[in-house]
């Protein structure tokens, strides 16, 4: 498998399992306006992974469906942040927050890959994920606003910390470190990221729920 | 023999799934259309990537282009080529009636929530005494706005 490939498998799973997480909130978040939210950057996320998956597909001789939902729980190669289960409101904020500011500064240096295919689709991609920013740093605002607020906060984004950076490569690790510290007025704790490719049983949680239609069809089901 | 300018009609009477008011070649998603030998090229970009009236739209597209005797090719183009700027003057007007307030322009520089905090413009009574609500809506399209003047909640197209 190429390395292109190969980032666009990651990509593509951080997204799609990501999107599914957030689509745990449909019909039990806190209040109706971040029941929608959560739903519809739900929908962003899974576009965008199809788009990407379909991408990887063409050389991958497949589809982007079966990319997606026919390969086994431990061939996902999304970072372990968003393997991570539903998590309690301050942390599926935290979650929110730091994967984005993650993933801004990935899409940064995808934009200015030589890739012109995969730099045009991550300027598309980004022009919605700057919704999910601004969903993601009003609630900072106001987390930030109160002790208690701050100080759950603080809390959930010490504990995911590692997780986040596990999100990016070495080389983007330092500009997130600085865009989180700076947005949060604190320092974050110098830990070991938990890398990509490690498998959080959730993982195969989640993945039993989401292919169990697609396993459960008749050979041939056209979708 | 099917020419590019019956295509273009054709197209405009393509409804979006999920705004009827609106045609495809209203949202500017059809970049170019092209005939060779019966062959119909459309070169189309997606709005929003998750949008699940995408499917919908390419069907509609294949079918008309069937009625006029062609063979449609539909090639899509995943990049940054289609924003709300596309959408046309007609297209905005017509989203207006609907009750769904048109997209700003985008900005030079990245959209920020203070492009999206003033200015806007109830579509019922026209008062600009509006404000967000909730920056996502009903589809990946829409934001939710409420008026501080007619008191009525409405859905804003997002500007991307």
């Amino acid at each position: 498998m190429s390395e292109r490939t190969d980032l666009l498998l990651s990509l593509a799973d951080d997204e799609l399992i990501l999107g599914w997480r957030n689509s745990e909130w449909t019909g039990i978040a806190p209040f109706l306006e971040e029941d929608v939210a959560f739903s519809s950057i739900a929908q962003n996320e899974i576009g965008h992974a199809r788009a990407l998956y379909e991408l990887a597909a063409v050389e991958l001789g497949t589809t982007a469906d079966a990319l997606a939902f026919d390969r086994g729980p431990d061939e996902y190669r999304s970072a372990p942040l968003v393997q991570l289960r539903r998590l309690e409101w301050a942390r599926t904020i935290a979650r929110h927050w730091l994967y984005e500011t993650a993933d801004e500064v990935r899409l940064a240096s995808l934009k200015a890959s030589d890739d012109s295919e995969l730099a045009g689709l991550a300027a598309k991609i980004d022009r919605e994920e700057a919704y999910h920013r601004m969903h993601a740093e009003m609630w900072i605002d106001r987390l930030l606003a109160t002790d208690e607020g701050r100080s759950r906060l603080d809390e959930a984004v010490t504990e995911l910390w590692p997780y986040a950076l596990g999100v990016l490569d070495d080389g983007l690790r330092p500009e997130f470190r600085a865009h989180a510290e700076e947005r949060l007025g604190r320092t974050l704790p110098d830990v070991e990221a938990v890398p990509r490719g490690v498998h959080e049983a959730e993982l195969a949680e989640l993945w039993e729920e989401m292919t169990s239609v697609r396993r459960s069809a008749p050979a041939g089901s056209q979708w | 023999m099917v020419t590019a300018d019956e295509v273009w009609e054709a197209l405009a009477e393509i409804p979006d799934p999920e705004i009827p008011v609106i045609s495809l070649v209203d949202l500017g998603v059809v970049k170019d259309v092209s005939v060779e030998d019966g062959a119909v090229r459309i070169d189309f970009t997606p709005t929003f990537m998750g949008c699940p009236a995408l499917d919908a739209m390419r069907v509609a597209m294949e079918s008309k282009i069937a009625e006029l005797g062609g063979r449609a090719d539909i090639r899509v183009r995943l990049d940054d080529s289609w924003s709300t700027d596309d959408i046309t003057a007609e297209g905005r007007e017509k989203l207006r009636t609907a009750g769904l307030a048109p997209p700003t322009p985008r900005p030079a520089a990245r959209i920020e929530l203070v492009h999206l905090q003033r200015g806007f413009r109830c579509p019922y009574c026209g008062s600009t005494s509006t404000r967000l609500e909730n920056l996502f809506g009903p589809t990946p399209c829409r934001s939710i706005r409420y008026c501080d003047d007619c008191r009525q909640p409405f859905e804003q197209f997002k500007t991307i």
